[in-house]
C-alpha cells in the first residue's frame, strides 16, 4: 500500500461513523418521511396503505392548515423586516457612541441566549389582563385603555411576533455591528474630507457596504420566523395556537397533527409543504437580494 | 461639533431606552419569583416582603420535579457537547488535512443537512425512536444532536489555519494518526473548540421541540419541557412559574457572563440556534 492510499484509508476510517450518522439521522429519515407522506400512516393504525397525493390534497383543503400557513406568512413578512430594521438602527447608534458599546450589546444579546420557553412564559405573565399584567398596568399609568394581547384573536399574533423580535434583536445587532466594524475607516474619512455629510456617508457608503450582511440576516431571520414553534406553543392557551387558531404556525400544526392526532402521513405531507415554502423563500431571497447587491 | 455631541447624547438616550425594554422582563421575572402567592397579585415593582419560599419549593419540595429536570438537562447538554466536540473536530480535521477521493462530495453532503429543518425530521425520528425503544431515554433525546453539521463547517475552517507542516512533522516522528489528532491538532484549536462547546451547550440547554416529543414521562423531561409542562398545569401560580423560569435561565446566564467575549464573537461569525 502506498503512503497516499494509507492516508486515504485513515481518512475514511475517521469519517465512517460521522457519515453513517448523517445518513441514518438526516438523509434516511428525510427520504423515509417523503415516502410516508404518500401513505395513510398513523401511529394508532396497524396498517398503512398507499394513497398517492391524497394527503397533500386533503391537507391543502384543510382550512386550519391554510390558516396556519397564512399565520406563518404573517410572522415572516412582518417579523423578519422588523427585526432587521430595528437592529440595523441600533447597530448604527452603537457605532456612534464612544463608550459602553460592549455593555449595551451584552444587554441586547441576553434574550437571545435564554431559553425561549422561559421568556415566553415571562411575557405571557406580563401580557395578562388587569389587574395582573404589568404591561396593562403600564398602559393604565399612561392613561391608555387595557389591551387583551394574547386573549384577543387580533392581538395575539402581533404580541407573539413582537416577543420574537425582542428575542432575535440582539443576534442581528451583533452581526450588524461586526459588519459595520469591518468597514475601513479610511473610506469614511476620505468621504468626509471630500465634504460628504453624515447622511451621505450613511446612504452612499455604510448601507451599501452592509448589504451582504443584511442579505445574510434576511435569509436567516426569514427562516427563523417561518419555523416559529416554541413561542406559539408556550404563549397560546393550552398550547393550541389559539385563540381561534389565530396564532397557530405551520410548525405547530404539524406537531399537533403528528403528536396529538397521530396522523403521521398527513403530518409528513404538511411538513413537506412547509419545507418547500422555506426552500422557495430562501431561493427567491437569494436571487432577488443577490441582484440588488451585485451592482 | 455641537451637533455631533447632541447626536451622541440622543444615541445614548435611545440605546438606554432599548436596554430597559430588553432587561425589564428579566427584572420582572426575578421580582415575581421573590413574591409569595398573595403578593404576586399586587402590582408592585419591588416585593413588599421578598421571600425565597418559591425557590425552596422548586428545589426542595417532594412534589417538585425541577431538580430531576435540571439534572437531565445538565447530563444531556454535557454529553451531547462532548460528542460534538470530538466528532466535529475529527471530521473537520479530516476534511481539511487529508487528501482522498470523494472529499468534496462528503463535505457537501454534510453541509447540505443544514438545510433540513428540525421540524421536518422530528416525525421520522419519532418513528425511529419508537421502533428502537428509545423513547423516554437519554439516548433517545440526545441522538439527533450527537454530531453537528454546523460544527463540522466551523472546525474545518479553523483546521485550515493550521500549517500542514505541523501534521507532517508529527508523521515523520512516527506518531499514529489518531494520536496526532488528539495530541498535536486539538491543542492548536482550543479557541475554536471553546466557541463550539459554548454554542452547543446553549443550543442543547434551550432545545425544545425534539425533547418535547422524545420524552413523555415527566422524569425524563429536560428543563424547558418540564417548565412548559409545569407552567401549563400551574394555573395562576405565577410566582412559581416565574421561579421555574428563573431557575431554567440561571446556568445560561452564568455561562453567558463567563464567556461573553466568545459568545459575542461567535454570534458575529454566525448564529447559534439550529
Amino acid at each position: 500500500m502506498t503512503l497516499a492510499t494509507k492516508r486515504a484509508m485513515t481518512a475514511y476510517a475517521f469519517l465512517a461513523l460521522p457519515l453513517a450518522f448523517f445518513l441514518a439521522v438526516r438523509f434516511g429519515p428525510m427520504l423515509y418521511m417523503m415516502g410516508r407522506s404518500l401513505t395513510s400512516w398513523g401511529l394508532l393504525r396497524k396498517t398503512s396503505s398507499f394513497v398517492g397525493l391524497g394527503n397533500f390534497r386533503e391537507i391543502l383543503a384543510d382550512p386550519v392548515f391554510l390558516q396556519s400557513l397564512s399565520n406563518t406568512a404573517k410572522y415572516a413578512v412582518f417579523g423578519a423586516p422588523a427585526v432587521i430594521a430595528l437592529s440595523l438602527g441600533i447597530a448604527l447608534l452603537l457605532d456612534l457612541v464612544p463608550r459602553g458599546k460592549g455593555a449595551y450589546r451584552l444587554i441586547y444579546v441576553l434574550p437571545y441566549i435564554t431559553p425561549i420557553v422561559a421568556v415566553s412564559w415571562v411575557w405571557r405573565w406580563m401580557f395578562q389582563s388587569p389587574p395582573l399584567g404589568v404591561v396593562n398596568a403600564g398602559l393604565a399609568a399612561l392613561g391608555l385603555p387595557a389591551q387583551e394581547f394574547l386573549n384577543s384573536p387580533r392581538q395575539a399574533l402581533p404580541s407573539i411576533l413582537a416577543v420574537n423580535v425582542w428575542v432575535e434583536l440582539g443576534y442581528c445587532t451583533t452581526v450588524f455591528l461586526a459588519g459595520i466594524q469591518t468597514i475601513p475607516s479610511e473610506v469614511v474619512e476620505a468621504a468626509r474630507i471630500d465634504g460628504a455629510s453624515a447622511r451621505q456617508v450613511l446612504r452612499k457608503i455604510v448601507l451599501p457596504l452592509l448589504a451582504p450582511v443584511t442579505f445574510f440576516l434576511a435569509v436567516m431571520e426569514g427562516i427563523q420566523f417561518l419555523r416559529i414553534f416554541t413561542q406559539v406553543y408556550n404563549m397560546s392557551m393550552q398550547a393550541t395556537g389559539g385563540p381561534l387558531n389565530s396564532t397557530k404556525s405551520a410548525a405547530l400544526f404539524i406537531y399537533q397533527k403528528a403528536f396529538v392526532n397521530f396522523e403521521m402521513g398527513m403530518a409528513s405531507a404538511a411538513s413537506l409543504v412547509l419545507f418547500a415554502i422555506i426552500m422557495a423563500v430562501t431561493l427567491v431571497q437569494i436571487r432577488v437580494l443577490d441582484k440588488k447587491l451585485n451592482y | 461639533m455641537k451637533v455631533r455631541k447632541a447626536g451622541v447624547a440622543a444615541a445614548y438616550a435611545i440605546l438606554t431606552l432599548f436596554s430597559v425594554t430588553m432587561l425589564f422582563p428579566f427584572f420582572w421575572m426575578l421580582m415575581s419569583s421573590l413574591k409569595d402567592a398573595t403578593q404576586i397579585f399586587q402590582m408592585r415593582l419591588l416585593p413588599a416582603k421578598p421571600t425565597l419560599g418559591n425557590y425552596a419549593y422548586i428545589f426542595l419540595s417532594r412534589s417538585s420535579r425541577f431538580p430531576q429536570w435540571f439534572l437531565n438537562s445538565a447530563i444531556m447538554a454535557v454529553c451531547t457537547t462532548l460528542s460534538v466536540l470530538f466528532f466535529d473536530s475529527l471530521v473537520g480535521y479530516t476534511l481539511s488535512k487529508f487528501r482522498f477521493p470523494g472529499k468534496k462530495l462528503i463535505f457537501l453532503l454534510i453541509i447540505s443537512t443544514l438545510m433540513i429543518p428540525t421540524e421536518m425530521l422530528v416525525i421520522p425520528w419519532y418513528a425511529m425512536a419508537r421502533s428502537l425503544k428509545w423513547v423516554n431515554s437519554y439516548w433517545g433525546i440526545m441522538f439527533p444532536g450527537m454530531i453537528s453539521a454546523f460544527g463540522v463547517f466551523l472546525m474545518r475552517q479553523f483546521m485550515g489555519t493550521i500549517p500542514d507542516d505541523f501534521v507532517d512533522a508529527a508523521r515523520v516522528d512516527g506518531q499514529g494518526e489518531l494520536r496526532i489528532f488528539l495530541r498535536v491538532i486539538l491543542p492548536l484549536v482550543t479557541p475554536a473548540l471553546a466557541t463550539l462547546a459554548i454554542f452547543n451547550f446553549i443550543g442543547n440547554w434551550n432545545a425544545f421541540l425534539w425533547p418535547l416529543i422524545a420524552a413523555s414521562k415527566p422524569r425524563m423531561f429536560t428543563l424547558p419541557v418540564g417548565l412548559a409542562n409545569f407552567s401549563g398545569e400551574a394555573g395562576s401560580d405565577w410566582h412559581l412559574i416565574m421561579t421555574g423560569a428563573t431557575v431554567s435561565m440561571l446556568p445560561l446566564v452564568l455561562v453567558f457572563l463567563a464567556f461573553q467575549k466568545q459568545i459575542v464573537r461567535g454570534i458575529a461569525m454566525t448564529g447559534l440556534k439550529g
